[in-house]
C-alpha cells in the first residue's frame, strides 16, 4: 500500500497510484456490474458523451472523473441493476454517478492515509460532450483508459496538491 | 421467515441494489421500506418497525452515523441490528459505526455473499 503523505510530501508522481485506479475501476464492474474490463484497442474510438465527477478533498485534494458513451452508460446501468438495456431510463445518471462513488471510494481506501483523511463529494454526472473543464489541479494527473464491452472507459483523477 | 427491511441510501439505484442482493442472499423480504438519509429514515421509523436496517453513511441532511446514534430512543427500532453499506472503508470509520451500534459494516463494492456473511448473523433466529 502507497502512502499518500509519502507521496504528497516528496512532491513526487503520483503515477505510482495508478495500479491501484486500474485495479479500484477493475473491482468496481466485476462485483457491481458483473464484467471485466480489458484493456483498450486502438479500435474503440467513440464520442463519450456522458462523464461522472466526485471531488475529493482533504489530505488529497481532486477531481475524479469517469467517461464513457451514451450506449456504454445504459449498458452500465443496465447490468447493475439486472434490467434490459431498453428498460433503462432516469436511474442512469444515479448508476454513473454512483459507480464514480465507488471506484474513488475504493481507490482512496487502497492508499495508505486516503481512507480516513480525504472526504468525498456526492457525484454530479454531465450529459453531451460540447463542453470544457477549467481545473486548478497543479499536477499531471491520471488516465487510465479502459474497454467495457468493446467501449471506451475513461478514468481520470486530477490532483490538486 | 418473511422479513421487514429497511434500505437506506441517497441513491435509489444503491437502494434496489442492496434489496436485490439481499434477495439473492436467500433472504424472503415481506416488506421493503427505503428512505434516501437519515432524517427519513427516522420519519419510516415512526410508523413502520423493520427487522433489519442496512444504511450508508455519506448522505445529505442526516448522515448515517448520526441516524444509529439517535436508533436507542425510536421505540421501532430498539433491537433492530443495522448493517452499514458504505464506500468509506477505514478502519477508524468501522469502529467508529461499530461504537455507535452497528452490527456489521460492507464495504462498497460487495457481492451478494458479502452481503449474506453480514446479514444472516445479524438476522439470527429470525430467518
Amino acid at each position: 500500500m502507497s502512502s499518500s503523505t509519502e507521496l504528497l510530501a516528496a512532491g513526487g508522481s503520483h503515477e505510482a497510484w495508478r495500479p491501484f485506479l486500474e485495479l479500484a475501476t477493475r473491482e468496481v464492474f466485476q462485483l457491481m456490474l458483473g464484467c471485466h474490463l480489458m484493456p483498450l484497442g486502438d479500435d474503440a474510438h467513440l464520442p463519450l458523451g456522458v462523464t461522472s465527477m466526485v471531488g475529493l478533498a482533504g489530505e488529497l485534494s481532486g477531481v475524479m472523473t469517469i467517461q464513457c458513451g451514451e450506449k456504454a452508460a445504459v449498458l452500465m446501468t443496465s447490468k447493475m441493476l439486472g434490467l434490459a438495456a431498453d428498460k433503462v431510463g432516469a436511474e442512469m445518471s444515479d448508476a454513473l454517478g454512483e459507480i464514480c462513488n465507488m471506484v474513488a471510494g475504493n481507490f482512496k481506501n487502497k492508499i495508505s492515509g486516503l481512507g480516513d483523511g480525504c472526504l468525498l463529494s456526492p457525484p454530479t454526472v454531465i450529459t453531451g460532450s460540447d463542453y470544457s473543464t477549467y481545473s486548478l489541479a497543479d499536477s499531471p494527473g491520471l488516465e487510465v483508459q479502459m474497454c467495457f464491452e468493446g467501449m471506451p472507459v475513461v478514468i481520470t483523477l486530477q490532483i490538486h496538491s | 421467515m418473511p422479513v421487514r427491511v429497511l434500505i437506506v441510501d441517497d441513491s435509489s439505484v444503491m437502494r434496489k441494489i442492496v434489496e436485490r442482493s439481499l434477495r439473492q442472499a436467500g433472504l424472503d423480504l415481506s416488506q421493503v421500506f427505503e428512505a434516501g438519509n437519515g432524517a427519513e429514515a427516522l420519519a419510516v421509523l415512526q410508523a413502520n418497525q423493520p427487522d433489519l436496517i442496512l444504511c450508508d453513511i455519506n448522505m445529505p441532511v442526516m448522515d448515517g452515523l448520526e441516524f444509529i446514534k439517535q436508533l436507542p430512543s425510536v421505540e421501532n427500532a430498539k433491537a433492530v441490528p443495522v448493517i452499514m453499506i458504505t464506500t468509506e472503508g477505514s478502519e477508524t470509520h468501522v469502529v467508529q459505526a461499530l461504537s455507535c451500534g452497528a452490527r456489521g459494516y460492507i464495504r462498497k463494492p460487495f457481492t451478494p455473499d458479502q452481503v449474506k456473511t453480514q446479514v444472516i448473523p445479524a438476522l439470527a433466529g429470525k430467518v
